[in-house]
């Protein structure tokens, strides 16, 4: 086992410290360490985004970055991106538009989205489907996924 | 994932000195996303992680029409075509950073890792060997300089020796009447591995009626990258027809040496290779036009 590393982070607008081993990824820190669980393990391999976070202002695939890569970041997870008693307009759209089933792909659809609209807050059809195609959903065939981005334009 | 040590050198030579002291049991760190799936999966092995992206010089990203392009080996896809003038100058560079897995990927991946980890799928390199790219490597015995073409030896090996690493990579500025063009194929839409890519650069007459020069290069059918600098040469001279561009695809195609798999035959990517190129080839010239 290798020596714990100390990292200083800001999480969703807190200043985080924690120890890892450098070979802890930051997605394993995350959930393992900082009970921050909305991220989730779909392949491990940077295919699915189901893990995605916003690190430094780009999205980024939590998986395939080392958790001691992060000190000095800044990092927006889904739990800093809205709270039950405080929906962000895209979670209030994928409600609306029933944009998931099983759930599991959704932390990662909201924030790869969250990422797109914070850079362009009115991409076009394309624009959203191409940004989102790092993001793999087994259950909803997607549709009702961009159906709910489009919907949260401007009004996020 | 097993154990390993990590090391953030802030200078090339503090990275060299690291990279020397452990030898094969060292690797280098820029996006991690081809590298830390394999330490993962267990597909390599290091004692020593050397994250590279505190060093200057592999976060570099600066384009001067008199001296062209150098991008740093760390820099992220997003960075790259993030950047207007570069998009602008470069087109047929944005048409791989753009397609190098999805938008988390390139938050994160480089075209520096992308040549290091030299898949001969990889999609950032024909383009980078028909714009004439250098690769600048440092070492133990000072820095040298590498051509595109002649940096991948062999499915994921590289002439890279113990202790040297990639700094970055530098393109010339793009030449009067000058278009490139990048193009894969793959039966999605986006996110998979080409089945064939293919890269071509060409330089036309003031009048756009014939080719000055043109450099081609595909990807996914033999064990690197390759430079067909003889389809390439076939149209310098020639005039800007169906039947010229034609002659450089065939040329292309008898060039490549494509093993067969799940994504296709060997007798398919060399048809690919043809319809390609000169597909790429009409891109590179209305660019050039352009």
């Amino acid at each position: 086992m290798s020596k714990k590393v100390h990292v200083q982070t800001n999480i969703n607008g807190e200043s985080v410290d924690f120890l890892c081993e450098p070979r802890n990824s930051l997605l394993e820190v995350l959930r393992d360490e900082l009970d921050l669980t909305g991220a989730k393990e779909g392949c491990n391999n940077g295919n699915c985004g189901a893990c995605n976070v916003i690190m430094d202002g780009r999205l980024v695939n939590s998986c395939c970055v080392l958790g001691v890569e992060a000190d000095g970041c800044e990092l927006t997870t889904i739990e800093g991106v809205g709270s039950a008693a405080n929906l962000h307009p895209l979670q209030q759209k994928f409600l609306e538009h029933a944009a998931l089933q099983c759930g599991i792909c959704t932390p990662g659809f909201i924030v790869s989205a969250k990422a797109l609209l914070d850079r362009n807050p009115n991409p076009s059809e394309d624009e959203v489907r191409y940004w989102l195609a790092g993001n793999l959903c087994r259950c909803t065939g997607y549709d009702k996924i961009v159906r709910a981005v489009l919907d949260a334009r401007n009004g996020a | 994932m097993h154990a390993f040590d990590y090391a953030t050198p802030e200078s090339v030579a503090d990275a060299v000195v690291m990279l020397s002291d452990h030898g094969e049991n060292a690797c280098v760190l820029a996006g991690g996303t081809d590298l830390i799936v394999q330490l993962r999966e267990n597909r390599r092995r290091t004692d020593l992680v050397v994250d590279v992206k505190k060093i200057a010089e592999l976060n570099a990203l600066s384009y001067n029409v008199a001296t062209g392009l150098t991008i740093g080996a760390a820099v992220p896809c997003y960075r790259i075509y993030g950047d207007a003038e570069i998009a602008a100058a470069y087109p047929g560079l944005m048409d791989a950073a753009k397609l190098v897995g999805g938008t988390g990927i390139q938050g994160r991946a480089s075209l520096g890792g992308n040549l290091c980890n030299a898949s001969p799928a990889g999609d950032t390199i024909p383009p980078m060997i028909v714009l004439g790219g250098e690769a600048e490597i440092a070492g133990p015995a000072g820095t040298r300089n590498v051509a595109v073409e002649d940096f991948c030896t062999a499915p994921g090996r590289t002439v890279l020796a113990d202790g040297e690493f990639l700094v970055s990579l530098r393109f010339p500025a793009p030449a009067p009447n000058s278009g490139a063009f990048y193009r894969r194929f793959i039966p999605r839409n986006e996110m998979d591995i080409a089945v064939v890519g293919v890269g071509a650069s060409v330089v036309l007459s003031g009048d756009g009626s014939s080719f000055v020069s043109a450099r081609i290069a595909i990807g996914a059918v033999a064990p690197t990258p390759l430079f067909v600098s003889e389809a390439g040469a076939a149209l310098a001279g020639q005039p800007v027809s169906d039947e010229s561009i034609q002659r450089a695809a065939d040329i292309a195609r008898d060039a490549a040496r494509p093993i067969s798999d799940m994504r296709g035959t060997a007798e398919y990517r060399k048809h690919l290779t043809s319809v390609l190129t000169r597909r790429v080839l009409q891109g590179a010239v209305q660019r050039a036009k352009e």
